[in-house]
């Protein structure tokens, strides 16, 4: 049995959103509930669509791989499966997969008496997918603007669209975006450096305590956010980061289908300038 | 139960302030006065200060500013010292390096990119020696150097875009500017000149350690904010001294994906994330012209990209 030492007795009934005791049961170190029965369900489907489309397709090449939505001219409409329908069909699993993995996490995290905090963090990342996949192509009026299931695919994708808006760096959302991807993975270098510095200090020193943590940071730089501190700027910096990714693609054609170099001449028009 | 997820500090404790580890002997001492904030302490410490400065963070200050105080008096005489003009150009305003001819000069004209190459020489000094700042504040305090070493990485990223790549392309004319829409520009027009960076292997992996960082930050501060209510912040208590924290972040993991960091490999898993950002970015950059001339004939010839 994959059990840890001390698992056996956090092993207890309860804390399930749907289907009572039915599925209230682990298998190996899994939790399964009726969330993990209708994520596995989707799981399967989806990839087997997948796969499946890969042989309907030309290659079995990783790397080049492709689901393409439907055709512009399909609009919004339900399409052909082997001309867009199998990507729809491959994003309803997707969707389906993702919502309930972030309840079968609800479920879990009830059971262990702990906060919410992963489950609603999940939820931003489903966000910004739904918001790609569904919620821009909806605005546009087809499901073609959404983008392809492939790994280079989908970059292909990202450079082409990014290139539609002449350069997609000037986006001020994608901007804010990118700065909270890099403040993040700053902070988190800067926290990990910092718990592995206390512990480990050296051959024949003593694991070190919060209030070194403390004073190295206000020797650095005057200000240290604290052990509470550095996990809730971690997750809004994680958040945001992913947060402003779905509002500068939303803006992108809904709110503005120019260039965005030329966003910024508002700015350079202030009547202020006199 | 949705009562309690501990998003901000409800009850503010004033004790008397916290000056510090105390500094080994022959050290200087801690300057500013501390002082708390309300606001900082409804999110995490209220205290702000001391500082130790020292030498090197003096030094380093110094630099920086002589860097900043060059870009943006270069700026300013490029809209020839009209302080509205200043304002409403600076997101268009550079600062650029030395153009191709003048190769890898130490001493172009000073608008001819001088001043590019000495704002470059103070802010990497700068960086340099606050590196070496946080190395040197570890060990005065007993503690290990990973900042220091996860700082390197980041300076090993601009060392190439700034300094290795365009010495190995034999111009200065290669480097980034400084501003803020013609680094941008930069950006862009580079990824054009070879080939499109989304087919660099080196650019992809250094995305998936940027979105790597940023997803296991989000799992990471998640979790610990989840379990804060059995004192799982204490991370260093927790590691040396498991208690229940620990093993319902461990289970809850272990139960979601059939796998658990525990409350010390979380964190370097974060630390090689977030290293390796920069480190293959850096790789990513460096070899791009000097080895790679367009990365998507590189992809075509490597069967990952079509001809089209």
């Amino acid at each position: 049995m994959a059990l840890l030492s001390f698992e056996r007795k956090y092993r207890v009934r309860g804390g399930t959103l749907l289907g009572g005791d039915l599925f209230d049961f682990w298998v190996g170190p899994f939790y399964v509930g009726f969330f993990g029965v209708t994520s596995v369900f989707f799981a399967v489907l989806g990839t087997a669509l997948i796969i499946y489309g890969a042989a309907l397709g030309p290659t079995w090449n990783i790397w080049r791989i492709n689901i393409s939505p439907p055709d512009m001219s399909y609009g919004l409409a339900l399409a052909p499966f082997q001309e867009g329908g199998l990507w729809q069909a491959v994003t309803v699993c997707a969707l389906g997969s993702f919502i309930s993995w972030a309840l079968r996490e609800v479920e879990i995290a009830r059971k262990l008496g702990i906060g919410l905090h992963v489950p609603f963090a999940y939820g931003v990342a489903i966000g910004a997918y739904f918001t790609l996949e569904v919620i821009r192509p909806v605005l546009m009026g087809a499901w073609g603007n959404a983008f392809p299931y492939g790994i280079f695919s989908h970059l292909e994708w990202v450079s082409n669209t990014g290139y539609k808006y002449v350069n997609f760096h000037y986006n001020p959302a994608h901007m804010i975006a990118v700065s909270f991807f890099f403040a993040t993975t700053f902070a988190l270098s800067l926290h990990g450096s910092l718990i592995l510095s206390a512990v480990n200090p050296g051959k024949g020193q003593t694991v070190k305590t919060p209030e070194h943590e403390d004073t190295f940071f206000r020797d650095v730089m005057g200000y240290s956010i604290g052990t509470l501190g550095i996990h809730r700027l971690g997750l809004f910096l994680a958040l945001s980061a992913g947060l402003w990714s779905a509002i500068c693609i939303v803006i992108s054609g809904p709110v503005w289908s120019q260039g965005w170099p030329e966003w910024w001449n508002w700015w350079r028009n202030l009547p202020i300038w006199g | 139960m949705a009562g309690y997820q501990n998003i901000l500090t409800q009850v503010q404790v004033r004790g008397p302030v916290e000056l510090g580890i105390p500094l080994p002997v022959g050290q200087m001492s801690r300057d500013l006065k501390p002082w708390f904030s309300r606001l900082l302490g409804y999110f995490g410490n209220a205290q702000i200060g001391p500082i130790y400065l020292g030498t090197l963070g003096v030094i380093s200050l110094i630099c920086g500013f002589l860097a900043f105080e060059i870009i943006g008096l270069n700026m300013w005489a490029s809209v020839n010292w009209n302080p509205i003009e200043f304002v409403r150009q600076l997101p268009w305003l550079s600062l650029q390096p030395p153009p191709p001819e003048y190769g890898l000069q130490i001493l172009p004209p000073l608008d001819q990119g001088g001043w590019w190459l000495m704002a470059g020489f103070f802010m990497t000094t700068s960086v340099i020696l606050w590196c070496i700042r946080t190395y040197v504040r570890a060990r005065a305090l007993g503690l290990g150097t990973h900042v220091a070493w996860a700082f390197a990485a980041a300076i090993w990223l601009m060392l190439v875009l700034g300094f290795i790549r365009p010495v190995l392309m034999g111009t200065w004319s290669e480097a980034v500017p400084f501003g803020i829409f013609p680094h941008l520009d930069w950006v862009g027009a580079f990824s054009i000149r070879y080939g499109n960076l989304f087919y660099n292997p080196f650019h992809c992996l250094s995305i998936v350690f940027l979105y790597g960082s940023t997803l296991l930050f989000a799992m990471h501060g998640a979790t610990i904010l989840a379990v804060s209510r059995y004192g799982g912040e204490r991370e260093l208590e927790q590691i040396t001294d498991r208690g229940t924290a620990s093993e319902r972040a461990a289970l809850f993991w272990r139960w979601t994906m059939g796998f658990n960091a525990t409350m010390e490999s979380i964190h370097r898993w974060a630390w090689w994330f977030a290293v390796l950002t920069p480190l293959a970015g850096g790789i990513g950059i460096l070899i791009t012209g000097t080895v790679v001339d367009d990365w998507h004939t590189w992809a075509v010839n490597h069967h990952y990209a079509f001809t089209e």
